[in-house]
């Protein structure tokens, strides 16, 4: 075995490999339970490529058949369902953890010099994941995977003066129809699993070069190593102690998800719509079309945005600074700190009204606009929807300089457990 | 605690707001259907059903009459000889013996668009778009109604375009309004309704001065079919039930072996996480 990997070695840097980015990489030994989450989303990457490669043996991407060749696989094919229903559920929880991933970047800091770039392909990676899961949530052909499309799509006619035609050039066609059907199997099932892959190296590669944070902000790479041991006093060797450590999160990860494939694939409506198992209908659009859980809180921002020069325009630009938002927090945050437990109040009441607003903003996108009634003229869950869209905003434009007026105390030397 | 603190004030912070929450419309009474997935009997009763008074109009293409062997314990004998059905032949219809072949109709969906304004929907998923409490109001919510153009409406369906085919066998209803002033008066009322009942709000002006009257839409039976209420509401269980487990006949199976994977995945977590902390002992 060593001879094999001896000849290996010669000739391709295997060993090199697997030590720098796993075997020998130092961590620092106090990551929480909010740490579980990057492992988690490797985790679900793999589950979906391997369960959609399954669906996509027999999976028909034509206007006329996407629907029947889905219930087809729920009934027809072994283990049909149970692929299907996997991918559905990985689908919400790819976006589970992600945002939960996001969460204790925001909380410890993991975004801030010197890992500017790994936050950067990680708002790549989401932004990636939301085109993943746009393009594939047409391909079950339903009534919402058609008209969801066609409200996004329609999205792009706002833009002033080539938005018709950019429409139609994402659609291939006036309408939603089997030409965009067949182009978007052609995005989910190809192109963005290749982008996506590639983001993911490059954000693993980033963080394995400068370092994993912690919840302490303490640099571990910086520390002084033990003579001996070649380590960092507060560094542990990857493996094998977070190998072990990934592979529990990853056993209490799958009892949940498993709960959610068993015995809820639908989880009332937020996973598997009901409206998607009426087939696709081009001349019956639906009373009331939401998009899945994870979008609903930009949806909301759109619809908050009330129309102006006639345009939907300026809807469409605050949905997508909402998400752009991200990428610029390594240089929003002036904090003297990294991690939550060394900032002020300064620091921690706007991320809790943030969280508080993306949670709300979510909520509301899942109801109609009436859905609470009206005060006065006003729907007043548009009302509420304006009110947090100005806040989330606000959260951003603000952070500059309430993280720099935030009294911090000062970060220790070593990690504190 | 920090983070409990934190969980806590967000959750109460949204169920204040959930609770400002109140809808508008009509409020439909939405009884829990009646029905058991593992209820073998009930099932083969209302695949006998659907076979009889949905088939001929309404198809199911995604469900093989094979699949009734396994799943219902019929034989194949069973499933061909009572189940379907030959000889009626349609234009572009679809007539088969075999029991591999799925549920199609024999309507012609021209036809039947010209007849009914529109094309029966198939049913095979129709469970789960609608849910099996609604279908169990909607097949008992029919009552006359001359001004339609079948003669029969429908309490969770109005203007609905398909007629009672069940009418011979539940009989006719007619329909009851009641109105009220009082609110609680209604909302008891209307909790008490038996089949399925509609409660609306309706604010009126009168002398600038704002009036609400509470209208409860009900159903009472006219004119008595081959069975009574009971017996009918327990056909129309069977159907429903039949339509729950067409439109996922793995649901049965699914459970079951979810059951399985979380006992085999609660063993495997005490083992690693035995072997986590054993490796871990000696990080300090």
């Amino acid at each position: 075995m060593s001879k094999l990997l001896t000849w290996i070695d010669d000739r391709f840097p295997l060993t090199r490999m697997w030590e720098e980015q796993w075997g020998k990489y130092v961590a620092p030994k106090n990551f929480n339970f909010w740490y579980y989450f990057g492992s988690l989303a490797a985790f679900v990457l793999v589950i979906q490529i391997v369960s959609g490669i399954f669906l996509t043996m027999n999976y028909k991407p034509d206007a006329t058949k996407a629907f029947e060749s889905v219930e087809y696989i729920m009934r027809d094919v072994s283990w049909g369902w149970l692929v299907r229903y996997i991918h559905s559920t990985g689908a919400s929880a790819f976006f589970v953890v992600v945002y939960l991933h996001m969460y204790r970047g925001l909380i410890y800091g993991s975004y801030r010099k010197p890992r500017e770039l790994i936050w950067i392909f990680g708002v790549m990676i989401y932004l990636c994941l939301m085109a993943a899961a746009f393009t594939g949530y047409l391909l079950p052909w339903g009534q919402m995977s058609y008209w969801g499309a066609q409200v996004i799509v329609n999205l792009f006619s706002a833009i002033p003066w080539i938005g018709p035609d950019l429409a139609v050039w994402i659609r291939g066609d006036y309408v939603i129809s089997d030409v965009t059907l067949n182009r978007f199997f052609a995005f989910h099932v190809s192109a963005l699993p290749l982008v996506l892959l590639g983001l993911v190296v490059a954000h693993l590669l980033a963080l394995h070069e400068v370092g994993s944070s912690n919840p302490d902000g303490v640099e571990v790479k910086k520390q002084p190593k033990d003579p001996v041991t070649h380590l960092p006093p507060d560094g542990i060797n990857s493996h094998p102690y977070y190998s072990i450590k990934d592979i529990v999160g990853v056993v209490f990860f799958l009892f949940i998800f498993s709960i959610v494939v068993f015995f809820m694939p639908e989880v009332g409506g937020y996973f598997l719509e009901a409206n998607n198992f009426i087939p696709a209908d081009s001349l019956k659009t639906p009373a009331h079309i939401a998009p899945v859980w994870y979008f609903t809180p930009y949806y909301s921002i759109l619809r908050a945005v009330p129309p102006m020069f006639e345009s939907q325009f300026p809807g469409v630009i605050a949905m997508g600074a909402s998400v752009m938002a991200f990428f610029f927090l390594p240089w929003l945050d002036r904090g003297a700190v990294k991690s939550i437990r060394y900032r002020g109040w300064m620091f921690k009441i706007p991320l809790a009204i943030f969280v508080i607003t993306f949670l709300v903003l979510g909520w509301l996108g899942t109801e109609p606009t009436d859905f609470l009634g009206k005060l006065g003229e006003v729907e007043i869950a548009t009302l509420l929807a304006r009110i947090f869209t100005v806040v989330y905003f606000l959260y951003f434009v603000l952070m500059p300089w309430y993280t720099k007026a935030d009294k911090t105390k000062p970060e220790p030397d070593r990690v504190t457990g | 605690m920090n983070m409990l603190r934190k969980t806590l004030t967000i959750v109460a912070a949204g169920l204040l707001i959930a609770a400002l929450a109140h809808a508008e419309g009509p409020q439909m009474t939405a009884q829990i259907a009646p029905i058991d997935r593992h209820d073998v009997a009930s099932l083969q009763r209302g695949a006998r059903m659907f076979v009889n008074y949905c088939l001929g109009c309404h198809s199911a293409q995604h469900m093989r009459y094979n699949r009734l062997q396994s799943d219902l314990g019929l034989s194949e004998k069973q499933v061909a000889e009572n189940l379907i059905f030959r000889g009626a032949l349609a234009k572009d219809g679809y007539v088969t013996d075999k029991v591999g072949e799925s549920m199609k109709t024999s309507m012609d969906r021209a036809d039947a668009k010209a007849i009914f304004g529109v094309a029966p929907p198939d049913l095979s998923v129709e469970a789960r778009v609608r849910g099996t409490d609604w279908l169990y109001a909607y097949l008992r919510g029919y009552y006359r109604d001359e001004k339609s153009a079948t003669g029969w409406n429908n309490l969770a369906f109005p203007s609905v375009a398909m007629p009672h085919v069940l009418w011979e066998l539940g009989g006719q209803s007619k329909l009851a309004v009641r109105e009220f002033d009082n609110h609680e008066e209604a909302k008891g009322a209307f909790v008490q309704t038996h089949v399925v009942g509609s409660l609306e709000a309706i604010h009126t002006k009168k002398d600038g001065k704002e009036m609400v009257k509470y209208v409860l839409k009900t159903i009472e039976p006219d004119k008595p079919g081959k069975l009574s209420v009971h017996d009918y509401d327990v056909v129309v269980a069977d159907l429903v039930n039949y339509l729950d487990y067409m439109a996922e006949p793995v649901k049965n199976e699914r459970i079951q072996l979810g059951i399985k994977v979380l006992i085999f995945l609660a063993i495997l977590f005490v083992f690693a996480y035995w072997t986590k902390r054993e490796y871990w002992k000696d990080v300090h």
